[in-house]
């Protein structure tokens, strides 16, 4: 039987249970470990650094600065904005500013405190709001438009305006930043990384230490989560790993603490977004308007990609006649934010639901109904303001058995009577859609490679390039070449990611995992097989052989997998094989913003119940229904799990986790006693999910669809509920002033704007 | 310093204040038990001390004293525990990391409440983060386990 679309227990799972799993800091290497010298203003000029006092520290052996960097001093992975080490300017509080190495952690901190540093304090940005008033940016603005849309306005029945704000995002990530770097002979070096993009840091890496990548080898055992911190912003801390291991001939170690990696490292962008929109008296929206601003920190890091897609997504699943959307990215002395599952997608979806619901609450309508008379349909209602037109639409399907199974219209009913009774708790339900754009937009980086070696034993192992967050990766992978090679699997060993294994590898993100790492093992895979096809015909007598869970069988008859490798080694047949595979048929012109950019789209609906204090602003999620598409999903029990899991962190974004910083570029939300992610209490007390039946994707790896991101989304159902709860404290057509994250302030902040009204 | 780790006695060369997490991941060389946060917040260091679940990172080594403390290591020889089993089988895991924490406050639970309600599972593992959102399943794994438990 294949092991593809069946439930896989996860490939590490004992490992896991038993506390054998190893993660970078749990390797068993004697190594020096190290403290950044964080700047300590978010803006201003170095006047002195003298590291002479910190070397003499018992215990540091090492302290290095810009002075030391070999190579360029540089690790922004797009533009070279970022330094490595700050050498005249800081510019947000808690750059690097030198690395202090050492015998042991304490001794690293008594030798940062030794490190004599001082800065002039330079003028500091330390909210967007300051960077659109004093037009600091780091990007040009980008815009996406289809239609006339000031003529759509013209006479529009109703027009509404606002803006939207959302919210920061701490990745959380539960293990924090580290990088263990091993020198080896000749000036090479071998970095362990928890990071997304092990190629990216080889790149960065050979720049800083002026070296080819060939000198370099970067490995990734697995994280301990991901969720896009670690795409980019694992460099940094792997280079100066890289430098003092170098230098020192030394293995060195860098981790950050809690508190650290959440005040260094950036987070989920911010966005604040003015909008105006044009509807006819059914809520049939006719034109939207919209000027989004990203927070993108101090530099440049994948800014302009997160903004970009921000704007693909300002549609969600509607078709609107009339469009323009413009994106900008503001600079400020803030850490740098960077990739956040979803990559903007959220934020742009974010704008468009609140339109939706704000239509809906001021004609009156059931906003399950605005939202659904708006969905892309047929031409020419299937057209993007990117201008790709959407195929295969399955958003109609999904929302009628969603409608359906969760019995929206009767509880709607229910919760309306219960409320008209309750005069302090509210109830709210809600439906909201997610359509969600697959590929990276920059299209060049849709390609990956793996290489698959077989044992004269009958066992394998797999390399790709894709990186194991929990996602569910390897597991997929494993399952894809033991159904590709006839093997079981449990003889199908996915081993660590390595740039010497596979190179020129793309970062593992943008939901594309599998989609495009399992295409290249896939193609591996059946080069190994076509070589095995005639060995098994001549040792089974038969033309047709076909091999499946560990046999070879034709002819009516059926061998061990390991009888047909063993002759193929004694053929002297080569049972090793590259693969390889780049997404067909995507392209986006940046100059027109015109294009394919997204291979498929994947598509999803939420339906959540809330119910709200109106004495303290605290809700609670009482149950949500979710029909989600994986295609023919390859690993229907991961991915019910990344459902799962993306709409309970989508949660936390929208409802409780909350960024602040002091006004002086201080974090003041650094650790979990401050910041607070969802627990296990905070989950639905009645949660369903589903996964789209019969929905096969021509194109995507046997059918399936990818399934890391897009779920996250549906957590604006939530905000959905949460507003219809609100408004119920109001008089009829109460419209909804609610800010996300939909805290208990914020909340109670918007129920006394519903009962002002009354 | 003596300690008793999962049953068996050791000899760390550790200061009174350093927090038992790093004497048992540095120095005892038992890395399944994990840092997430070093204030006792996050729940990924849960280990037992003398059968109780505690925050590995908030105690000082020089407090364990005699008491017993057992690792993720120590919570069975083969990962036959039946609360090991019941994550496997119900495929909790995604990343990992928060796990051992997870299945030691897990065990715990169950040690004092055989069967327990979503409510008391939501109430015991309030503590324990976790970032990949296994939480349905969480809940799921405990209430599995409490079934093997009671031969159910």
């Amino acid at each position: 039987m294949s092991t593809l679309h069946q439930p896989q227990l996860h490939e590490s799972g004992k490992l896991h249970v038993t506390g054998e799993a190893r993660y970078v800091d749990d390797l068993a290497v004697p190594a020096l470990v190290a403290q950044v010298v964080p700047a300590p203003v978010a803006h201003g000029r170095i006047r002195r650094l003298d590291v002479t006092r910190a070397r003499a520290v018992p215990g540091v052996v090492a302290v290095f600065t810009h002075r030391d960097v070999p190579g360029e001093n540089q690790v922004g992975p797009v533009i070279h904005d970022e330094e490595l080490f700050a050498f005249d300017t800081v510019r947000f509080l808690g750059q690097s500013v030198a690395l202090v190495v050492a015998e042991s952690y304490a001794a690293a901190r008594a030798g940062v405190k030794a490190v004599e540093l001082e800065v002039d304090p330079l003028p500091a940005i330390t909210t967007l709001d300051e960077a659109l008033a004093k037009g600091s940016f780091l990007t040009d603005p980008h815009t996406m438009q289809r239609g006339d849309v000031e003529a759509a306005f013209v006479g529009a029945p109703l027009v509404l305006q606002g803006q939207v704000r959302t919210g920061g995002q701490d990745h959380f990530y539960l293990e924090t930043q580290c990088s263990l770097a091993l020198p080896e002979e000749g000036g090479t070096v071998r970095v362990i990384s928890s990071t997304q993009h092990p190629s990216e840091v080889q790149t960065i890496l050979s720049h800083v230490l002026g070296v080819g990548r060939s000198s370099i080898v970067v490995e990734v055992p697995r994280m301990g989560g991901g969720f896009g911190g670690k795409e980019t912003q694992a460099a940094p801390y792997a280079a100066m790993a890289a430098l003092a291991a170098v230098k020192l001939r030394k293995a060195v170690k860098v981790w950050l603490n809690r508190d650290q990696d959440m005040m260094w490292t950036g987070k989920r962008h911010p966005f604040l977004s003015n909008w105006r929109a044009a509807f006819d008296a059914q809520g049939r929206i006719l034109a939207l308007d919209a000027k989004l601003y990203a927070d993108g920190g101090f530099s440049s890091d994948l800014s302009r990609a997160i903004c970009d897609r921000a704007l693909y997504h300002a549609d969600n699943a509607y078709f609107v006649p009339a469009i323009r959307v413009t994106g900008q990215v503001a600079k400020t002395n803030l850490p740098s934010n960077t990739a956040f599952r979803g990559f903007g997608g959220p934020q742009g979806m974010a704008l468009v639901e609140e339109v939706m619901s704000r239509a809906a609450e001021r004609l009156g309508l059931d906003p399950a109904t605005v939202r659904a008379q708006n969905f892309y349909g047929d031409a020419p209602r299937n057209v993007t303001q990117y201008h790709q037109t959407v195929t295969e639409n399955r958003i109609g399907r999904i929302w009628s058995e969603l409608l359906e199974s969760s019995r929206y219209a009767q509880r709607r009913a229910e919760l309306e009577a219960f409320n008209a009774g309750s005069a302090h708790h509210k109830w709210g339900l809600a439906i909201t859609p997610v359509k969600f754009g697959i590929s990276f937009t920059t299209s060049f980086l849709n390609q990956a490679g793996a290489l698959v070696v077989v044992y004269a034993d009958g066992t394998a192992q797999v390399n790709h390039g894709g990186t194991e967050m929990g996602q569910g990766l390897h597991t997929k992978i494993r399952a894809i070449a033991a159904h590709e090679l006839g093997l079981d699997v449990s003889d199908v060993r996915v081993m660590t990611t390595a740039t010497d294994k596979v190179p020129n590898t793309s970062a593992t993100a943008a939901s594309s995992g599998s989609d495009l790492n399992g295409q290249a093992v896939k193609a591996a895979c059946e080069t190994v097989r076509e070589r095995l096809v005639p060995i098994a015909q001549k040792l089974l007598g038969a033309e047709a052989v076909s091999f499946a869970g560990g046999f070879a069988t034709g002819g009516g008859k059926a061998v061990p997998m390991r009888e047909v490798t063993q002759a193929a080694y004694l053929a002297q047949v080569s049972m090793s094989a590259t693969g390889y595979y780049r997404t067909p048929g995507i392209n986006y012109d940046r100059a027109t913003a015109k294009g394919k950019p997204f291979h498929y789209f994947a598509y999803g609906a939420a339906v959540a119940e809330v119910e709200l204090s109106g004495l303290t602003g605290e809700h609670r999620v009482r149950r949500v229904d979710i029909l989600h598409d994986a295609g023919r999903s390859l690993s229907p029990s991961i991915d019910v799990g990344q459902v799962e899991g993306g709409f309970i962190q989508g949660v936390g974004w929208l409802t409780c986790e909350e960024v602040r910083f002091d006004g002086k570029g201080f974090l003041a939300t650094h650790s979990p006693d401050t910041y607070k992610i969802p627990a296990c209490g905070d989950t639905p007390t009645e949660f369903h999910v589903k996964l789209l039946e019969n929905a096969a994707q021509e194109g995507v790896i046997h059918g399936s669809k990818a399934v890391g991101e897009p779920p996250l989304m549906l957590a604006l159902s939530v905000v959905a509920a949460l507003r219809h709860a609100v408004s119920a404290f109001g008089p009829a057509k109460t419209e909804v002033e609610l800010a996300m994250p939909c805290t208990p302030e914020a909340l109670l902040f918007a129920v006394e704007h519903a009962k002002s009204k009354g | 310093m003596k300690l008793t780790v999962n049953g068996t006695p050791i000899e760390v060369d550790a200061a009174p204040d350093m927090p038992l997490l790093w004497a048992l991941r540095d120095l005892a060389g038992l890395t399944g038990t994990k840092y997430g946060c070093g204030i006792g917040q996050c729940g990924a260091c849960t280990v037992h001390l003398a059968g109780q679940p505690v925050r590995s990172c908030s105690v000082p080594v020089a407090a364990v004293g005699d008491n017993a403390v057992t690792t993720i290591e120590g919570l069975s020889k083969d990962g036959s525990h039946v609360v090991q089993r019941a994550w496997v089988d119900a495929d909790v895991v995604q990343c990992g990391y928060c796990q051992s924490g997870q299945i030691m406050s897990a065990a715990a639970l169950l040690a004092r409440t055989p069967n327990p309600t979503d409510a008391e599972i939501d109430a015991a593992m309030q503590g324990n983060l976790c970032r990949c959102g296994c939480y349905p399943r969480i809940r799921e794994a405990i209430h599995r386990a409490a079934a093997l438990k009671g031969g159910r």
